[in-house]
């Protein structure tokens, strides 16, 4: 699972000690708090090591060696960080989670102004709609690239066969190393669309129905309203959003194993980081180089999302 | 003034609406159509649905692709796990993640803020940071292809303590104290009172999670191999490789795959999306 931490933006600061502070009889009840507060967090605290921070460090050492074929590694160094960053097949991944990203971030204003429709006062059946566009977060990924790689046929596909209604010749998008990596953000923005719904939606009910009120005394439109209003309260939410789907285009791995996968021609020129990052790990064996991957891949999501948060001061307003 | 604003506005958006529905509709018809497309092509024979130009229904349904499914790749097994795994991380979590999550928000004890932004900075990494070295953990155990390491790593979660810790703080203050004072120990408090209040919370956490792990790929992909230990998720993506022209079957074996989240999020939808717009979080 791919947990991504973003500060709440709804709630503000809350109390960090909600306990009383005062009283002897308090006092003596709260020092035993402490054995009951450590074993209540332990089961956690235990498996977060085990299977995540302990696996983080190993992974970083295991980033400055090479793996043997039976088993078995031996230090090299800095040999693996050399040789991704003279990778032809890495800098190749780099541009195509590039492209995934740029197009996954076409959907963002997509999904403000679905935002936007359903957040229209008094507007009927908004339950409904949320539902059905939310409908693509909650399939499970690999039942909905099978679905769209029949779509995206270049044979018998209906994308081809409705294309050929209008005289084009739809290429095989999947195969074809020209189209399968946007074939494949397609599909990212169809089935991430609603999640994003969802928060802006959110964003937007949380903006006081006063400053509505004001404008449309004042004579604003609905179009004035959504940029004079709407849009600049909301910059928040965008932000958040902007930085989990960067976050998450940058991880990127399951649509494009499953709709293009290993023995496509396209494969190349679709493979996003995390793909090579399993393809070197785990197809070839290759731990070492594949963890060298996977904190270059870090590196870049803390350097991406630094760079945001730096950015965000120009165009967020918070109240 | 205002009244009469009201007035026209009351009039004015019935048309504007009408837009509105307009566009929404075309917009749901292409959210659905790809669902429509599976359930369609799911009940045709292998010729129809590459016939062209395509048939939108089946000329007449063939049920049997649904059985198929079951014979050709051990579809009740993988079920079975997806089931077993999707529910040992749930209630794993649900039941972990509160108790770690009380202790934050309303206990004080030494380190706590030490130890809870070691829990934040898991949930920074990438979770691609784990892998090689879980697989081998799972593999020094002899524990590949169980249904025990497709769960595991999964019951604990530093989101889940998170968004926990931020139900429980919501909650007043001197419940606590009261409790205390009747006599309740911290553990008591927990579960006695603390639990039943953070309903909705946990309810949240419980649903994101099993939609989370019955949808999971990657980790089930890397350590299970065995097609009878495998999840759906894993087991689809095989079998698309094995018979990759059978769409009606392929077809049959998603839409079955995906039907209990569904059902699930049509169930539980406003916990669902309460849990995501509070916290903003996405598997």
């Amino acid at each position: 699972m791919t947990s991504q931490l973003v500060p709440p933006v709804e709630q503000g600061q809350r109390r960090s000690t909600p306990l009383p502070r005062s009283g002897t009889k308090r006092r003596s009840l709260r020092h035993g708090d402490r054995y009951w507060a450590y074993s209540l967090i332990l089961p956690t605290a235990i498996g977060l090591t085990v299977f995540s921070i302990w696996p983080a460090i190993q992974t970083f050492y295991f980033s400055f060696t090479k793996w043997g074929t039976f088993g078995g590694h031996e230090w090299t160094g800095l040999d693996n960080y050399t040789q991704v960053f003279h990778d032809p097949e890495l800098l190749r991944s780099l541009w195509n989670t590039t492209i995934f990203s740029v197009m996954t971030l076409l959907g963002i204003p997509l999904s403000i102004g679905l935002a936007a429709l359903l957040n229209t006062k008094g507007l009927r059946g908004v339950g409904v709609y949320r539902a059905i566009y939310f409908l693509p977060v909650v399939t499970m990924p690999a039942a909905i690239a099978l679905v769209w790689k029949l779509i995206y046929n270049g044979d018998t596909g209906i994308l081809n066969q409705f294309l050929a209604v209008f005289g084009i010749d739809g290429p095989h998008w999947l195969s074809d190393p020209a189209t399968a990596i946007y074939a494949v953000g397609v599909v990212s923005i169809w089935s991430s669309l609603g999640y994003n719904m969802v928060l802006f939606l959110a964003g937007m009910q949380s903006i006081p129905g006063e400053f509505y009120e004001a404008a449309s005394i004042d004579g604003a439109g609905p179009w004035r309203q959504f940029f004079g209003i709407t849009m600049p309260l909301l910059t928040p939410t965008t932000f958040f959003v902007t930085v989990i789907t960067v976050i998450n285009a940058l991880q990127a791995f399951d649509l494009v194993y499953l709709m293009v996968g290993r023995a496509s021609p396209a494969i190349r020129d679709s493979e996003t980081v995390v793909y090579l990052f399993y393809a070197k790990g785990i197809l070839q064996g290759d731990g070492g180089y594949a963890a060298a991957i996977a904190f270059v891949l870090l590196a870049l999501i803390l350097l991406i999302t630094a760079l945001q948060f730096r950015v965000q001061k120009r165009w967020v307003h918070y109240e | 003034m205002s009244d009469r604003v009201l007035a026209t506005s009351a009039v004015k958006p019935r048309r504007s609406h009408l837009v509105i529905h307009v566009v929404l509709i075309v917009g749901s018809l292409l959210m659905i159509l790809p669902f429509f497309w599976e359930v369609s092509t799911s009940l045709k024979t292998y010729a129809e649905s590459i016939s062209v130009p395509p048939t939108i229904f089946p000329s007449s349904p063939v049920w049997k692709n649904y059985a198929d499914v079951f014979v050709t790749l051990p579809f009740g097994a993988q079920f079975l796990n997806t089931v077993l795994m999707t529910l040992a991380r749930t209630i794993g979590q649900v039941f972990f993640c509160s108790a770690a999550g009380y202790a934050f928000a309303r206990l004080e004890f030494p380190g706590r803020n030490v130890i809870f932004i070691a829990f934040l900075s898991v949930l920074m990494i990438p979770s691609q940071l784990f892998l090689l070295s879980q697989f081998q953990l799972m593999q020094r155990f002899g524990l590949l292809n169980t249904v025990t390491a497709l769960a595991l790593p999964g019951i604990f979660s530093a989101f889940g303590t998170f968004l926990l810790r931020q139900f429980f703080m919501q909650l007043p203050a001197d419940l606590d104290s009261a409790a205390r004072l009747d006599g309740c120990n911290p553990f008591q408090v927990w579960w006695k009172v603390m639990l039943p209040l953070a309903r909705n919370g946990m309810l949240a956490l419980g649903i994101l999670t099993a939609i989370w792990s019955w949808n999971d790929l990657l980790w089930p992909l890397v350590v299970n191999n065995d097609p009878e230990k495998m999840t759906l998720s894993a087991g689809l993506s095989t079998l698309q490789g094995q018979f990759l022209t059978n769409f009606p079957v392929l077809m049959a074996g998603s839409f079955l795959a995906s039907i209990p989240m569904i059902v699930l999020f049509v169930m539980f939808q406003k916990n669902m999306l309460e849990g995501i717009a509070s916290s903003g979080i996405k598997g």
